[in-house]
């Protein structure tokens, strides 16, 4: 659900997530048969029923729907994008319909302006912060899950799944609550602690305050994912390894060290890039948040893009913003998919 | 045996910890919609609600255009994830069972578009649209939405079919059947919770998108719920009964179906009639 709200995945077994120990592809792929034919190139060996009675063409015919889909809707708007980048497009030229071509300016004057790059580092940040403190709580709460008995594990696994499962906007509306400088629950909670001056606290006065709200929320909802996933990964070890490390007299960290670890990297590697993808591109939390505010303090590359078009009606540079934030992911979606490839790669 | 005490007693008393802190948000904002006004703006405030009123939810449902938008939403997301089931199902069995040139092609295709930013593209579909004649339209949403949960469908849906043993295909055509009855008589009753758990994920999806219907549909009767949603606050100020009575409403539907078919799937999952 990118949501979660947004949040989905990549099929490669984090998709069932929400089914605890169910799939667990990257370990053992879930190739009921095992008996998968080598590059199919066996096609008249018979034996291969499926891969043959539907006619060479069935499988394109099969995939065509979804494929003039993705190509049309998907394809169409980042050509569309990169196309706009290289104009001139004002509140006059739209109402017009002009079509003004202006080369490399847009990239130019968004290259060379000290704002953008401001933007970019502060997204970096932000999803660097982010990203760290949902993959180290996550795998603790997912570890934790790991741990604990039946009747535990499952009042934890309730709370986790409820925060996952709160549409992303009504979240946003719930932490506005929370942190209301009259009469949120944080404020008093502070300044019941002792700490007096909080009692009337500002969180979306500051940029730093701001961003500790949103943290705190995307961190919420992002850790049951990796919670979830990470505990569904342990279930697949199997439990003679464990034995075997104690009689070889391994501690509660040499076993984790040993047994625990090399079994859930490939999910921690495959939930981080996910996790770094979703938050570098978080949206409705900061906008709905405070709209990218204090004073545009908390607006990272996607709200930029989305102020600077939509907002200020500068729509050829918001489009230049956005196909630089879209080459960014790519960098980052590249290095993922090589991953994710070599699995599937080893899984056929 | 004191060690052992400490040791049981640590994850438990942590994981209750991280219970409250995991639910308190959902809780407070179903016990604030609960609360008279006098009780939500006390000085210290009133954490178990004794004195209920459902005066805010009803502030909330009569607010303009509600029943509207919830007509808006649940057409748009329904319609949205229906098509992305029908068209995905195709294209997993394709790439799940058959083998064929530019089948890699395809995986890694929809693999990227998985990853689409929609989030930034808002101005190219702005235009696209615009150009359409489409703004302020359900059409226009409905497709994209269709759009961006349909990778995620085709590459969870590929698992589940790959999952259900070839041999009962195999057997099922064995008996007579051709492959198409074969695919509706045995396969497709066993992929109903690969079917559930992956429509349940569409609808989030679909349910909570936020930037594309925010610059598309300016048009207040043409919005959808997340849209009403953020905009509640400014419309009703401080008013923060109403406004988590509000968000209630438009996250129960979701906690209800999160739960409820979270569990089917898990359950029709691991019954044992996948593993075969």
């Amino acid at each position: 659900m990118s949501v979660q709200t947004d949040r989905t995945d990549t099929g490669t077994g984090t998709g069932t997530a929400a089914a605890p120990g169910v799939r667990k592809t990257d370990v053992s792929p879930p190739d009921g048969t095992g008996i998968r034919k080598g590059k199919g190139k066996g096609k008249g060996q018979g034996k291969d029923p499926a891969g043959r009675r539907g006619g060479a063409s069935a499988p394109y015919v099969l995939l065509l729907p979804a494929l003039l889909a993705t190509v049309i809707l998907l394809g169409w708007p980042l050509i569309k994008n990169g196309m706009l980048s290289f104009q001139n497009l004002n509140p006059r030229q739209l109402i017009l319909h002009l079509t003004e071509w202006r080369g490399f300016d847009n990239y130019t004057d968004v290259l060379s302006s000290a704002d953008f790059w401001k933007v970019v580092q502060r997204t970096v940040v932000f999803t660097a912060v982010n990203v760290v403190l949902t993959m180290v709580f996550g795998t603790l709460v997912g570890l934790l899950l790991a741990r604990l008995g039946k009747r535990m594990r499952l009042v934890l696994l309730l709370g986790v799944v409820l925060a996952w499962a709160m549409p992303v906007i009504a979240a946003t509306t719930v932490y506005q609550w929370l942190f209301a400088q009259r009469f949120g629950v944080v404020n008093w909670l502070l300044a019941k602690a002792g700490w007096s001056s909080m009692a009337d606290y500002n969180w979306f006065g500051t940029q730093l305050s701001t961003f500790s709200v949103i943290t705190l929320l995307i961190v919420w909802q992002s850790i049951p994912f990796v919670a979830i996933n990470l505990y569904a990964a342990t279930t697949t070890i199997p439990k003679e390894l464990y034995e075997a490390a104690s009689i070889d007299g391994a501690g509660t960290w040499k076993s984790f060290s040993s047994v625990t670890f090399p079994f859930i990297r490939p999910f921690l590697w495959a939930t981080t890039f996910l996790e770094v993808i979703w938050i570098f591109k978080a949206f409705p939390q900061i906008f709905a948040m405070n709209k990218g505010g204090p004073d545009r303090l908390t607006e990272t590359l996607p709200i930029y893009a989305f102020v600077e078009g939509p907002g200020n009606q500068h729509y050829g540079m918001g489009a230049a913003i956005s196909f630089l934030t879209i080459l960014i992911l790519l960098a980052l979606t590249a290095y993922y998919l090589r991953t994710v490839l070599k699995q599937e790669e080893e899984e056929l | 045996m004191k060690r052992s005490l400490m040791a049981r007693l640590w994850p438990n008393a942590t994981a209750l910890v991280l219970f409250v802190v995991f639910t308190f948000p959902v809780y407070w904002m179903f016990a604030t919609s609960l609360k008279p006004t006098g009780d939500i703006i006390a000085d210290t405030p009133v954490f178990v609600p004794t004195d209920i009123t459902f005066d805010h939810f009803k502030k909330a449902l009569d607010a303009d255009h509600f029943w509207t938008l919830v007509g808006n939403s649940l057409t748009v997301t329904v319609l949205a994830v229906v098509f992305s089931l029908v068209i995905g199902l195709l294209a997993s069995f394709a790439l799940a069972r058959m083998r064929f040139k530019g089948r890699r092609g395809f995986l890694l295709t929809f693999m990227i578009a998985q990853m689409a930013p929609w989030e930034v593209m808002v101005i190219a579909i702005y235009m696209i649209v615009r150009d359409a004649d489409l703004l302020n339209s359900l059409v226009p949403l409905t497709a994209f939405y269709m759009v961006m949960v349909l990778p995620f469908t085709i590459l969870t849906l590929r698992g589940y079919v790959a999952a259900v043993p070839k041999e009962l295909e195999e057997s099922a055509m064995v008996d007579g059947c051709t492959r198409r009855q074969a695919f509706v008589k045995v396969i497709f009753p066993l992929l109903a919770p690969g079917l559930m758990a992956t429509s349940l994920f569409g609808f989030i999806t679909a349910w909570n998108e936020f930037p594309l219907v925010l610059i598309l549909n300016k048009d207040a009767e043409k919005q959808t719920l997340p849209l009403w949603l953020s905009s509640f606050e400014t419309t009703f100020g401080d008013d923060w009964g109403a406004t988590m009575a509000a968000a209630s409403l438009f996250a129960i539907p979701i906690l209800v179906l999160f739960v409820y078919l979270q569990r089917k799937a898990v359950s029709g999952l691991t019954s044992g009639a996948v593993k075969g």
